[in-house]
């Protein structure tokens, strides 16, 4: 249901971080922004969309960051970090030209061959969007390609209108044949005239056929709770709806043991899971 | 006590015990093995084997551990002790590498040589001996590997010593652990302590070409029928001695059904969250990273400590801890240590060597919890018209097959 990555090993790139510079910041909301990194000297592997790196900030600290993009040549990459706490700040707040170190990538990714020739329902809310971003960004290339067919949805949920991250991608996305791009905001502003309310009754409005359809989804556990049963309601089975799982991370190569939900460690049986699989395992309190 | 084809069993006296010592460390090993201090049986480093705890029991009790003399002057006749081998293979603080910043900005990471010390630990029992092959299954097993622990790990030299007084919170039989070592088990040379009238003496066996090596180079002599026959009798003797029991149920599916118990909030009631048990199991490998810096601020370092699953930074979010009741806490504990292990790393995490059960401040006993859950697992999966037969809802396992 997830892709396991073939990277492994030890040493530069796996538990040692290597180097990169951060090449461009952009502010996505008031506590957002997406640095777009290139390696120093050596790169790591290839990211595949939905993997993450251990990206730290010098004398900070590490944390696990998805990648929001991967460059076309697989060298640059992007990462989009909302500041909670000391070390996503320093992160958040890193200029053009610091260097950071990343180690990865670690963990699965969102299962691509899932959503060949099917109707595809990406459901976002916040900055849940950034490790789904590269996937819509391989979707798209797909179906543009004329590697795949079937519908693209791509449902945003933000907190407010000034909360939603990648508004530019957004819009993009939605300017593109055969895309449905639909947002909704909690709390909206006095210049809102788009949808209030849960991403969820995004769904009502989307256009896919239950029995061909492969979904995506990240942001809060609730969130993601509610979009699988949703979706299960809408005749999507638990089997067709992936995921991404947050847990504590401190080494992304399983050796650590904080990042356990259940039988999973989700460093390396995710983040991405299958909601057959991680569907039942977020139903108990503090697992 | 089976042998592999072709290794030669030969019995060593104390003076032979105190050859192997000075063989192994002639061969460039820190040589580390039990010794008493502050009241307890403690592994050190040793340069002779007189430092070996001869004469030395231990009597263990839920929460309680003490030494008692032996009249018999055996030097492996003692259970678990405080510390585990993994404070050498996996130990509590190290560093993982250094970084510096140049006034231009950039980075430069240094990965940390590990230090190439080359151990032989002398008188592993047999639940050690796995709880090693457990730790090598979680931190050389898997796609990433740390090198630091295989590195220690391949260079480390193992002498068990079979294990011939179990104590009252050990339970490797029913772990399947122990108390001899299996012949499949890798290890260098294994021991049979023997004190009887025929004088103290170690049968010994080598289970690689570096243990027969070593048995090569120490004055020793051909096993005898009454030597091999009183080894073979003080370990099966010793099996029939456990003083715990964990129930026969599938634990791996147990643990899956029981998430929602009441016993969880019995035991909470108990528990201090203290993690002690963590520390001492010798299996538990978490830890914590701590990212340090120095005045300048140009300087950083990577440390890595043992962390418990207990501490509740241990779930750490930012929205708050994951498991913030000590019910989840223990629950964790437990659930990792004999069932999700299983998933994780395709075995128990769980050895029988009852030193959780020792080292808990209140007595808390994992036999006993795992008990009360298969109690309440069986009262709650077996229809009320069943016969009471006990064991009968033994690995009955709602959505699982097999272990
Ligand atoms: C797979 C994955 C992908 C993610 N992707 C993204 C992403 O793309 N963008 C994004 O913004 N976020 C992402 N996150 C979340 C992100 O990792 C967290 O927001 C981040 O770890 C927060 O760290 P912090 O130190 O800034 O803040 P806090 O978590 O609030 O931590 C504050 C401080 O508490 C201390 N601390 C933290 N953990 C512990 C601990 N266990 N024990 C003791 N002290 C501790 C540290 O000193 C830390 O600096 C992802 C998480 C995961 C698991
Ligand atoms: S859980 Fe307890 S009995 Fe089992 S290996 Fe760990 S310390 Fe020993
Ligand atoms: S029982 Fe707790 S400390 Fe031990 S390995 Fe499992 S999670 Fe880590
Ligand atoms: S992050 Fe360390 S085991 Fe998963």
């Amino acid at each position: 249901m997830s892709v396991r990555s073939a990277t492994g090993g030890s040493g530069p790139g796996a538990t040692v971080p290597v180097p990169y510079r951060v090449v461009r910041r952009t502010r996505q909301t008031p506590d957002t922004a997406t640095l777009v990194v290139e390696p120093v000297d050596r790169a790591l592997p290839r990211f595949a969309p939905g993997q993450f790196a251990m990206a730290y900030a010098f004398g900070r600290g590490e944390i696990p960051l998805s990648a929001s993009g991967i460059g076309e040549d697989g060298r640059t990459l992007e990462h989009t970090v909302r500041a909670v706490g000391a070390v996503s700040a320093a992160l958040h707040d890193s200029a053009p030209g610091t260097q950071i170190a990343l180690r990865g990538p670690f963990g699965t990714a969102w299962d691509l061959a899932r959503a060949r020739d099917r109707d595809v329902l990406v459901v976002a809310g916040g900055i849940g969007l950034a490790p789904l971003r590269p996937l819509v960004h391989a979707l798209l290339r797909d179906r543009s390609a004329g590697r795949s067919g079937g519908r693209l949805g791509v449902l945003v949920g933000a907190r407010s209108p000034g909360e939603l991250p990648f508004a530019d991608d957004v819009e993009e996305w939605s300017a593109r044949p055969g895309t449905h791009v639909a947002v909704t905001v909690d709390r909206p502003g006095p210049r809102w005239t788009g949808e209030v309310g849960v991403v969820t009754a995004l769904l009502e409005r989307a256009p896919f056929t239950p029995g061909r359809t492969a979904a995506f989804v990240c942001g809060p556990e609730v969130m993601m709770r509610a979009a699988a049963r949703d979706l299960a309601h809408r005749g999507v089975a638990e089997d067709r709806v992936q995921v991404s799982l947050e847990r504590t991370m401190h080494c992304g190569t399983g050796h650590c043991g904080h990042c356990q939900l259940g039988p999973l460690l989700v460093c390396r049986d995710g983040p991405v899971a299958g909601y057959d699989r991680a569907g039942p395992l977020l139903t108990y309190r503090e697992l | 006590m089976t042998d592999s084809p072709g290794t030669e069993r030969a019995v060593l006296d104390r003076d032979g015990l105190g050859a192997l010592v000075r063989e192994l460390r002639a061969r460039g090993h820190t040589v580390v093995g039990p010794t008493v201090r502050d009241g307890a049986v403690v592994l050190d480093e040793i340069d002779s084997a007189d430092r070996l705890p001869f004469g030395w029991g231990v009597e263990h009790e839920a929460g309680r551990y003490r030494l008692r003399p032996r009249e018999d002057g055996a030097a492996f006749a003692h259970s678990a002790g405080p510390q585990s081998w993994k404070a050498y293979l996996h130990p509590q603080r190290l560093r993982e590498w250094t970084a510096d910043r140049e006034a231009d900005g950039r980075i430069t990471v240094r990965a940390e040589e590990p230090a190439r010390v080359s151990y032989a630990f002398l008188g592993v029992q047999p639940c050690d001996l796995r709880a090693i092959a457990v730790q090598d299954r979680v931190l050389g097993g898997g796609a990433y590997t740390d090198e630091g622990y295989r590195g220690r790990r391949a260079r480390a030299f193992l002498v068990v010593a079979e294990c011939t007084e179990p104590g009252a919170t050990c339970f490797c039989v029913s772990m399947g652990t122990g108390p001899g070592a299996p012949g499949d088990a890798a290890y260098d040379l294994a021991l049979t302590e023997v004190v009887d009238d025929g004088g103290h003496r170690f049968l010994v066996r080598a289970g690689s070409p570096a243990g027969a090596e070593v048995l090569a180079a120490l004055p020793r002599r051909p096993a005898d029928g009454a030597t091999a026959e009183a080894a073979r009798e003080a370990v099966a003797d010793a099996a029939t001695r456990m003083g715990r029991t964990m129930p026969g149920t599938d634990l791996h599916a147990l643990m899956a059904g029981t998430l929602e118990a009441d016993r969880w909030d019995d035991v909470a009631s108990r528990c201090l969250t203290c993690g002690n048990c963590t520390m001492v199991c010798p299996t538990c490998f978490c830890t914590s990273t701590e990212d340090v810096g120095d005045l300048t601020g140009d300087h950083a370092e990577r440390w890595r400590r043992w962390e418990s699953c207990f501490d509740l930074d241990f779930s750490h979010l930012p929205g708050g801890p994951v498991r913030s009741s000590g019910r989840s806490r223990y629950r964790q504990w437990l659930t990792h240590k004999l069932g999700t292990w299983h998933d994780q790393f395709g075995s128990s995490g769980c050895v029988g060597c009852g030193r959780c059960i020792v080292w808990c401040p209140v007595g808390i006993d994992i036999t006993e919890e795992a008990a009360a859950l298969d109690r309440e697992w069986s009262a709650r999966t077996l229809p009320p018209t069943a016969p009471a037969e006990p064991g009968d809802a033994r690995g009955r396992s709602p959505g699982r097959t097999g272990p």
